[in-house]
């Protein structure tokens, strides 16, 4: 019961990035392999806030609002004069954007890691805590799915939730009814680094020191998370996400703990090989 | 007046020249049908006025102002509303999510409700079916969406391209019925279509198009009797 709550915990921090990668890819049609660094900065920037003696709360707010800016910073410098381009130089783009993203922060930051400090560390909660849960996987938990109903409600009622679901599915005719493409993937750049800079808040709380690739692991995951899931399919990334998680603590608290990277992996040859398009992803038509 | 007006436009695929420097226009309140086969260029041309498709040259002037260089998503704006070939409707969206798409231009949502009812009004099935996702309608279900979608915008000038694609001679009888309808509601239309009996009957004008340039025109009625025309178009 206290494995699942953990994995349901950690599961929920991959859902988050996931969404990043899925939104992106499902509206732009590129896989950002930056996205995994972006939560690296979000992750530097609460150490740095709280360095200064802040309080954890404008911590989060730099962080929250430094990657949403870092993200459309980067749509706009990297990807958008690739727009049209072959999908291999974008591919190759995001993995420069990456080293870049990393190289910077060692540049800054040097390459040892860092602890975030006291401040940065959740009170005890006894009625919680009793049950044998952190009060740090709880409240990731709790917040990861108010996140994430809070995206999934602005995906269907709103209007540029709709916008982006039409432009994810037919760009040409979303232009001719007059949706900005670029700003809705402006947007969607946005909205996906706003949600890694919550999921670097929660990595904090499990593993409280800043590393220039802490994004790496947390990135890759979640990019396995999402083609899971089906790529391009936002429940499919909440899915995915919440299943390696859950998979990941089942494995570590088991003697199979050596081998969770692999069983994780593996997972996702195994679903690819039942289902190629992803555990809720659509069979793709090509448009002529 | 002209309310488009299409000068010398000329589009490339590559090195393949597919409009050679073509010249038409639709005047306010005419229906204007497009006729040529496949490949003649008439999807080309739908899409190069829009900008869907990158010009190489040509000027498109829309309601008195030049649009040759406005993007995509601007157009709608001025009051030109196209239903592109094979429909587009989105499919993974309800029907009425994609009417509300179709309304994504109009900033006042106040009349919003009324144009609603006044789709469903003119096209019963889609009220019938308005929460359920598009994908599962049926093809002629799907091309009134698309002309209920291109509706909620208002347009001055709507085009279709192709309305009568892949549907049953019944279901094409009534998609023109659907056409002269809205047309005399007021707007103005450019029509493309294969379909050259049944679009020049209901036409004021037509060009015809072949091989990127347009190489006849007239009105409906000259062209249903012109023999060449008979030959090509109408099945002799």
């Amino acid at each position: 019961m206290i494995t699942l709550i953990d994995g349901l915990s950690l599961g929920s921090i991959y859902a988050l990035i996931a969404l990043g990668y899925t939104m992106v890819y499902g509206i732009a049609k590129l896989l950002n392999f930056a996205h995994g660094d972006v939560i690296m900065v979000g992750a530097y920037a609460i150490m740095v806030t709280l360095s200064y003696s802040l309080s954890p709360w404008v911590a989060v707010v730099v962080a929250a609002i430094l990657c949403t800016v870092l993200g459309m910073l980067i749509e706009k410098i990297a990807y958008k004069p690739l727009r049209g381009a072959s999908p291999l130089a974008v591919l190759i783009t995001a993995i420069g954007v990456s080293y870049f993203l990393q190289g910077a922060a060692q540049i800054i930051f040097g390459s040892q890691s860092i602890p975030v400090g006291v401040a940065w560390k959740l009170p005890a909660v006894s009625a919680i805590n009793k049950l044998g849960v952190s009060t740090a996987a709880a409240v990731t938990l709790i917040s990861g799915v108010i996140i994430m109903s809070i995206l999934t409600l602005f995906i269907k009622y709103t209007k540029t939730g709709r916008a982006m679901r039409a432009v994810s599915e037919d760009r040409g005719a979303a232009m001719l009814m007059g949706v900005n493409v670029n700003g809705i993937i402006t947007i969607t750049f946005a909205i996906g680094s706003l949600l890694a800079a919550f999921a670097g808040m929660f990595y904090l709380l499990q593993i409280p020191n800043t590393q220039p690739t802490l994004g790496a692991m947390p990135g890759i995951t979640a990019f396995t998370a999402a083609v899971i899931g089906g790529i391009g399919s936002i429940p499919g990334a909440m899915v995915g996400g919440i299943l390696l998680g859950v998979v990941e603590k089942f494995c570590l608290s088991s003697p199979l703990a050596p081998y969770t990277v692999a069983i994780k992996f593996s997972l996702l040859i195994i679903i690819l090989l039942v289902k190629p398009t992803g555990l809720l992803g659509k069979v793709s038509r090509e448009k002529v | 007046m002209a309310l488009l007006e299409v000068k010398n436009l000329e589009v490339y695929y590559g090195v393949i020249n597919a409009l050679k420097g073509i010249s038409f226009e639709v005047n306010e309140g005419e229906i204007v049908t497009l006729i040529g086969a496949n490949g003649a260029g008439k999807s080309t041309t739908m899409q190069s006025i829009v900008g869907l498709i990158p010009k190489r040259s040509g000027t498109v002037i829309f309601d008195g102002k030049d649009i040759s260089h406005t993007p995509c998503h601007k157009i709608v704006h001025l009051g030109m509303t196209q239903v592109p070939e094979g429909r587009r409707i989105f499919q993974e969206l309800t029907v009425y999510e994609n009417l509300l798409m179709g309304a994504f231009s109009i900033k006042d949502t106040s009349g919003f409700k009324r144009d609603l009812d006044a789709v469903y009004t003119r096209f019963p099935r889609l009220a019938e079916r308005k929460n359920q996702v598009a994908g599962t309608l049926s093809g002629g279900e799907q091309q009134m969406l698309a002309m209920g979608r291109a509706i909620m915008s208002h347009p001055k000038l709507l085009m279709l391209d192709e309305p009568s694609m892949g549907l049953s001679p019944l279901l094409v009888d009534q998609i023109f019925e659907i056409i002269k309808d809205i047309h005399k509601d007021g707007t103005t239309i450019l029509l493309v279509e294969q379909n050259a009996g049944k679009s020049l009957a209901i036409s004021d004008r037509a060009y015809v198009l072949e091989n990127g340039s347009i190489v006849m025109n007239g009105t409906g009625a000259e062209l249903m009797a012109s023999e060449t025309v008979k030959e090509a178009y109408l099945g002799g």
